[in-house]
């Protein structure tokens, strides 16, 4: 018989906010969030902070914090509310689901900041770069398929 | 506001960008959070029941196994939902089992039939890079404002 579930924070919505910037850490960010919390949790992190409640709320809260560093602070949905013990690393230990995704993804930060500076600055004035190509992987040519066959039979 | 799809489902930057240029994204954390916040039988660690592979019909055959099945139930509905779609090619974080992969593949192949707008980039390598990819991000979003109000 399996047990019945009921959830937490039911109808609430939890962000993550990473804070990737050479002039402001977590625990500082932390601190003005709170200023500006009116009910929303906070919990910092090594990275930045979750938020967590309605989602109105938490709507407001981030574009306050997003205002304090536009171009270091990024900003995602969590599907789980913090502290839950079926992903929180307090109980399970090693790194917490995810975080290597969000670890491998944090280096290339530096280079979205660049971008958004960088557009910033140019203020629609110049032509946008054009985007990147993506490299086609050339197609395997018929005769060389051909030999790999031979060599297979032979 | 166009509601986009973002693969990998879980990225920071593309879930970031596109909420910065005030549209919705769709990512994976939308469908978990559904589940973990709807009362039911307790099935740790996410939530998925008995009741999703057999959601997952919809989106793969009877065949396919229930690892995938399950996992486009929670992928399946942002799909319908999404009006435009970032993909990331080269995502080497978006790696997993032989479930994630495959499931991957079909989200991949479902948003390429789906003829909704898509825009597919490579992940930055240095600070020009970064500049490509934001602009191109940016001017992607703009195009289905304006469609929107055509």
């Amino acid at each position: 018989m399996m047990a019945e579930y009921s959830p937490d924070y039911v109808g609430t919505v939890t962000k993550y906010v990473f804070v990737e910037s050479p002039s402001m850490t977590p625990g500082e960010l932390a601190l003005r969030a709170y200023e500006a919390s009116e009910g929303v949790l906070i919990k910092e992190t090594c990275f930045g902070l979750q938020v967590t409640g309605e989602p109105e709320s938490v709507d407001r809260l981030i574009e306050v914090i997003r205002a304090f560093d536009p171009a270091h602070i990024f900003v995602k949905d969590r599907g789980f509310p913090p502290g839950d013990p079926r992903r929180c690393r307090a109980n399970l230990g090693g790194a917490r689901p995810g975080y290597l995704g969000h670890e491998r993804e944090f280096r290339i930060l530096r280079y979205i900041t660049r971008g958004l500076e960088e557009l910033d600055r140019r203020g629609g004035e110049e032509a946008e770069p054009a985007p990147p190509t993506l490299d086609k992987k050339p197609k395997l040519d018929i005769k060389r398929l051909q030999e790999l066959i031979d060599t297979e039979e032979s | 506001m166009a509601k986009v799809f973002i693969y990998p489902a879980t990225s920071l930057i593309l879930s970031d960008l596109v909420a910065r240029f005030g549209h919705k994204p769709l990512g994976a954390a939308l469908g978990i959070r559904e589940r973990i916040q709807t009362a039911g039988v307790d099935s740790p660690p996410l939530q998925i029941t008995p009741e999703e592979p057999k959601r997952g019909l919809k989106y793969a055959a009877v065949e396919v196994p229930s690892g995938v099945r399950g996992r486009m139930a929670i992928y399946g509905p942002l799909l319908e939902e999404a009006e435009a779609a970032i993909i990331v090619t080269d995502a080497d974080l978006a790696f997993g089992c032989m479930g994630c992969a495959r499931t991957d593949e079909l989200i991949l192949f479902s948003l390429r039939q789906s003829g909704i707008p898509i825009l597919e980039l490579k992940y930055p390598e240095n600070e020009e890079e970064g500049v490509q990819f934001v602009a191109a991000v940016r001017k992607f979003l703009a195009g289905l404002e304006k469609e929107g109000e055509a």
